[in-house]
């Protein structure tokens, strides 16, 4: 196991302790407000819009995005951005402008809830349990990354890791709830910012600023001795997509139409439209026009994250590739990319600044599994438990389910962790089956959304479909170089269909399939059977049926179709800046 | 009235930015430690941002519940 040894003095102790003292006193201290179901899973629906879209932002940033994409800004430089400004940026402005109106007005207090007003109970029992599943499964596996990391950097022990964090956020959780953990998000939002911003800057300007910095990655591109192993064109690294007309052109191999319609909108749109996790802290705004404005306003600092997270990776490709050793080598002996971040870290934060470092990589992780709970929670409860098990309680009962679950919910995420931690595969072989199950779901939500006509059955088979789809896609596949198992190829035994020259290519590509399954077979089936809800039942549920929003009180600068649009420009205006 | 969120965030960079700064102040003649921060002593003016960004924070929420106590003493006309 590489060591990075990073030592902490007694003043990095402090400030880490300060943070732990503040999240668990927010949580103390909201106890008393948590009066009810709809206080303790929605927040009573009182929340400001800016709380929520920093809450909605960072409740995203798992620690795996922070050290991932460092990791990647490495090994495939400003590419990486695409993961930002069309891996995200136009999801989070549709599901703002057009979707919000629909899960907000419609009341339901979940996205299975959503599913359940708008098609029936066997499309939103197939949601709730894939989601549930996943989400706690995700929460461990976050767990383990973090407690893996610090015994990595700076040896504390595993177990310790493990029983501190998952404590610290069952704590704070149990006391206060959906608002304790939009609290903490927004506490960690800042904390991630204020604890990479010194790193950033002090990188920048030990290679000597972005010119210098844009020079030393064109010698990494035109070196052999680069991640990727072969030569590229000079800008390979600091261009984002002058050199995606071919996987071959780019270290990241791939191209732009399985970038753009995999990543850019079966995934992204997948995920920032559907899931749970980041939806729920837009439901929990204190009106209709916050809730729009939520992932607006998280689209801001979304980004502008790649100066903040990428960056460093690309700086410290640079740094890797002039000196030789700047990054570690992992147990394979290839270099570790992972330990970006926290080589950063120690390379230029004395004591004190590095506690701030440091707590900072810990509270990204922490909002993280903390969105997690929060969401399994309440999907446990009102659509599993409420809707399956022991339907109409008084609401006391669902609120001390609500505490229950959360406490089981930590043992599950503790116990994944652990399993996580035995197989290195089930971190792959998850990261799989999210992908089966979310990426048909937006053609779902899509055609609910948008088409009266989709039915119940349409909505469910389309969803079988389009994960049988993915899973099919995986079987008669295989990246490049991978041995048939996980990576794909099972189902022909090896002799794949199509090989794609990285994984990344294969998941956009299975991503695509799998929509389009999900969005044929649901119209299909849709025209095949009966409507099974009249129009009066839809009514705040599909665009047609629903009244324009019209935003009383709301200033000109603030509706929500011009904060898109401006949104959506300066996406653009990013991606020229960098093309 | 709910607790506004940016009291406990602004106590708790203030107090963060306070520790820094003073720590910061204290090693001053350390060369060798911001030898790696490029020679400045980013302790103490990071710590300073943070208080400084802390203490914003409480006037905000301190603002904000000026004018809620105010809003609610003088009737809103419907």
């Amino acid at each position: 196991m590489p060591n990075l040894s990073i030592a902490l003095a007694p003043v990095d102790y402090l400030i880490l302790a300060v943070y732990f003292v503040f999240v668990l006193g927010i949580g103390w201290a909201l106890r008393r407000y948590m009066k009810t179901s709809s206080d303790f899973f929605l927040s009573g629906r009182a929340i400001p819009a800016w709380i929520c879209g920093l809450a909605f932002i960072s409740a995203n940033l798992g620690a795996q995005e922070v050290i991932g994409m460092a990791a990647s800004g490495a090994k495939y430089g400003i590419m990486t951005s695409h993961f930002y400004w069309v891996g995200a940026i136009p999801a989070m402005v549709f599901v703002g402008i057009f979707m919000m109106p629909f899960y907000y007005g419609s009341k339901a207090r979940s996205v299975p809830e959503y599913l359940k007003l708008r098609f029936d109970e066997k499309t939103r029992a197939f949601n709730a349990i894939s989601f549930a599943v996943m989400t706690v499964f995700s929460s461990g596996i976050s767990m383990h990354a973090l407690a893996r990391l610090l015994e990595q950097i700076l040896g504390f022990p595993y177990d310790l890791c493990i029983a501190v964090s998952a404590l610290i956020v069952l704590a704070y959780i149990f006391l206060g709830g959906l608002t304790s953990a939009i609290y903490n998000e927004v506490l960690q939002f800042f904390m991630i910012v204020f604890g990479f911003v010194p790193l950033v800057w002090l990188g920048l300007e030990s290679v000597g600023g972005w010119d210098a910095l844009v020079a030393k990655l064109n010698t990494v591109a035109a070196s052999p001795a680069n991640p990727a192993g072969r030569v590229f064109a000079e800008g390979a690294w600091t261009q984002s997509w002058a050199h995606m007309t071919s996987p071959d052109a780019n270290p990241m191999g791939v191209e732009w139409f399985g970038m753009v319609m995999g990543l850019g909108f079966v995934l992204s749109f997948g995920y920032w439209c559907t899931d749970f996790l980041v939806v729920q802290r837009a439901m929990a705004a204190d009106s209709m026009s916050a809730a729009r404005r939520t992932p607006l306003i998280a689209a801001v600092p979304k980004m502008l994250f790649p100066a903040l997270v990428i960056l460093p990776g690309m700086i410290a490709i640079a740094m890797h590739h002039e000196l030789g050793d700047f990054l570690p080598k992992d147990e394979n002996g290839a270099t570790d990319f992972n330990m970006t971040v926290p080589v950063m870290l120690a390379r230029f934060c004395p004591s004190g600044l590095l506690g701030v470092g440091i707590t900072a990589l810990m509270a990204s992780f922490m909002s993280g599994m903390a969105g997690n709970v929060t969401a399994f929670n309440t999907v446990w409860t009102y659509d599993l438990y409420q809707s399956y098990i022991r339907p109409g309680q008084p609401d006391r009962h669902y609120l001390r389910m609500g505490h229950i679950i959360t406490v089981i919910g930590i043992l599950i995420s503790v116990a994944c962790a652990y399993v996580a931690r035995e197989f290195n595969n089930i971190m792959d072989m998850l990261q799989l089956v999210f992908g089966f199950v979310n990426a048909p779901l937006f053609a779902t939500f899509l055609l609910g959304m948008f088409w009266r006509r989709a039915t119940g059955h349409g909505a469910f088979f389309g969803l079988l479909a389009g994960t049988g789809a993915a899973a099919l896609h995986h079987g008669l596949t295989l990246p490049a170089g991978a041995t048939v198992g996980v990576k794909g190829g099972w189902l022909v035994g090896g002799h794949v269909l199509h090989t794609y020259p990285v994984d990344m290519a294969q998941n956009f590509w299975a991503a695509i399939f799998a929509w389009t399954g999900c969005f044929v077979v649901t119209i299909a089936v849709s025209l095949a059977t009966r409507r099974n809800k009249t129009d009066d039942e839809l009514r705040g549920l599909v665009y047609s049926l629903t009244p324009r929003i019209k935003e009383h009180g709301v200033p000109w600068y603030l509706q929500p179709a011009l904060l898109g649009t401006v949104v959506l420009a300066a996406a653009v205006v990013l991606n020229l800046i960098f093309w | 009235m709910q607790l506004d969120v940016r009291l406990p965030m602004g106590m708790m960079f203030v107090i963060i930015g306070v520790i820094l700064s003073l720590y910061g102040l204290i090693t001053w003649s350390d060369a060798e430690m911001y030898q790696r921060s490029l020679g400045y002593n980013v302790n103490l003016w990071w710590g300073l941002f943070l208080a400084a960004f802390g203490a914003a924070m409480l006037l905000l929420a301190r603002r904000a519940a000026i004018r809620a106590k105010r809003d609610a003493a003088t009737p809103q006309t419907p």
